[in-house]
């Protein structure tokens, strides 16, 4: 075994672990801080697909504001932040089956394309040092960001979405009388 | 590519031993002798009155939502800031209005007067 699949094998222990400890922690705080070590353990697999931005926007959005957000909600929530909660649910065995259908028939699905059990190679470009090849995917994608001839109205257009979420959950979460 | 981020995994493993060591050693050499004072939650200070898990204003939640819009707009600036000394003048007008769109969900939330406590 080389030492990336050592890595993987650890990270997806820990993925399993901490999202099964979400599920059956009766104190939502510690559910949600579980969630965090899960999320986490995504990013370091973003990291192995050497997807570097794709790591960097796990660690920024989903534990920097998701998970903060989620935590808020759960604080913010009377009684819900207390140990009595409920979390069983009589649906468990159903959803148990069902993951493991759909495990099952992605692996079936999967296994059916030739390159399935082979390894990827490290990303490579001619020309470029291997160490300073993320910096130099994610300066491409920052061109093409700003590049009328690429991604230059998304880019925009996105900056109008935010705003539109910004003013509208303000309007939606703001109580004026209060 | 991945050499670059074995020090970025090491930084984290050290990160978690370096705070974890002292209270391992704190937990294998304490002294225990309890009483009822020491146990308390403030030795000398204002006794909790009911529960810990009381809720919290609502308005940090407004926070919170500015704070996720915002931390949005970062992951579209970050390329744009790795590739700023190869950009022409008009492409870094770009990044500059988006901000500026942004800006104006800020100015709003302001002006609404959401970011104030009352």
């Amino acid at each position: 075994m080389t030492a990336l699949q050592v890595i993987f094998l650890a990270t997806a222990a820990m993925i399993l672990f901490s999202a099964w400890m979400v599920v059956t922690r009766r104190n939502l705080v510690h559910a949600a801080l579980y969630l965090v070590l899960t999320l986490f353990g995504v990013a370091v697999l973003f990291v192995l697909l050497e997807a570097t931005f794709l790591a960097v926007v796990q660690v920024l959005i989903y534990i920097g504001a998701i998970a903060i957000l989620m935590i808020f909600a759960i604080m913010l929530t009377r009684r819900v932040a207390s140990d009595d909660t409920v979390v069983a649910n009589h649906n468990a065995g159903w959803a148990a089956m069902l993951a493991v259908l759909v495990f099952s028939s992605l692996v079936i699905i999967m296994g059916a394309w030739s390159q399935f059990t082979t390894f990827a190679s490290p990303l490579t470009r001619p020309g470029v040092p291997s160490n300073e090849l993320g910096q130099e995917i994610v300066a491409e994608l920052g061109q093409s960001l700003v590049d009328p001839d690429a991604y230059v109205i998304p880019f925009e257009v996105a900056s109008v979405l935010l705003l539109a979420a910004l003013i509208g959950a303000i309007v939606v979460a703001w109580q004026k009388d209060k | 590519m991945l050499d670059n981020w074995l020090f970025i995994g090491l930084f984290v493993l050290i990160a978690a031993v370096f705070p974890a060591t002292p209270i391992l050693i704190n937990y294998f050499i304490i002294p225990r002798k309890p009483n009822s004072i020491k146990q308390d939650t403030y030795e000398c200070g204002v006794e909790t009155v009911g529960e810990t898990w009381v809720q919290f204003k609502v308005q940090y939640y407004i926070y919170a939502l500015v704070f996720l819009i915002f931390d949005v707009e970062t992951i579209f600036l970050y390329p744009w800031a790795v590739a700023f000394d190869q950009l022409a003048f008009f492409a870094v007008v770009e990044g500059v209005i988006f901000i500026l769109i942004l800006g104006a969900g800020l100015v709003y939330a302001w002006r609404k007067g959401a970011l104030e406590w009352s």
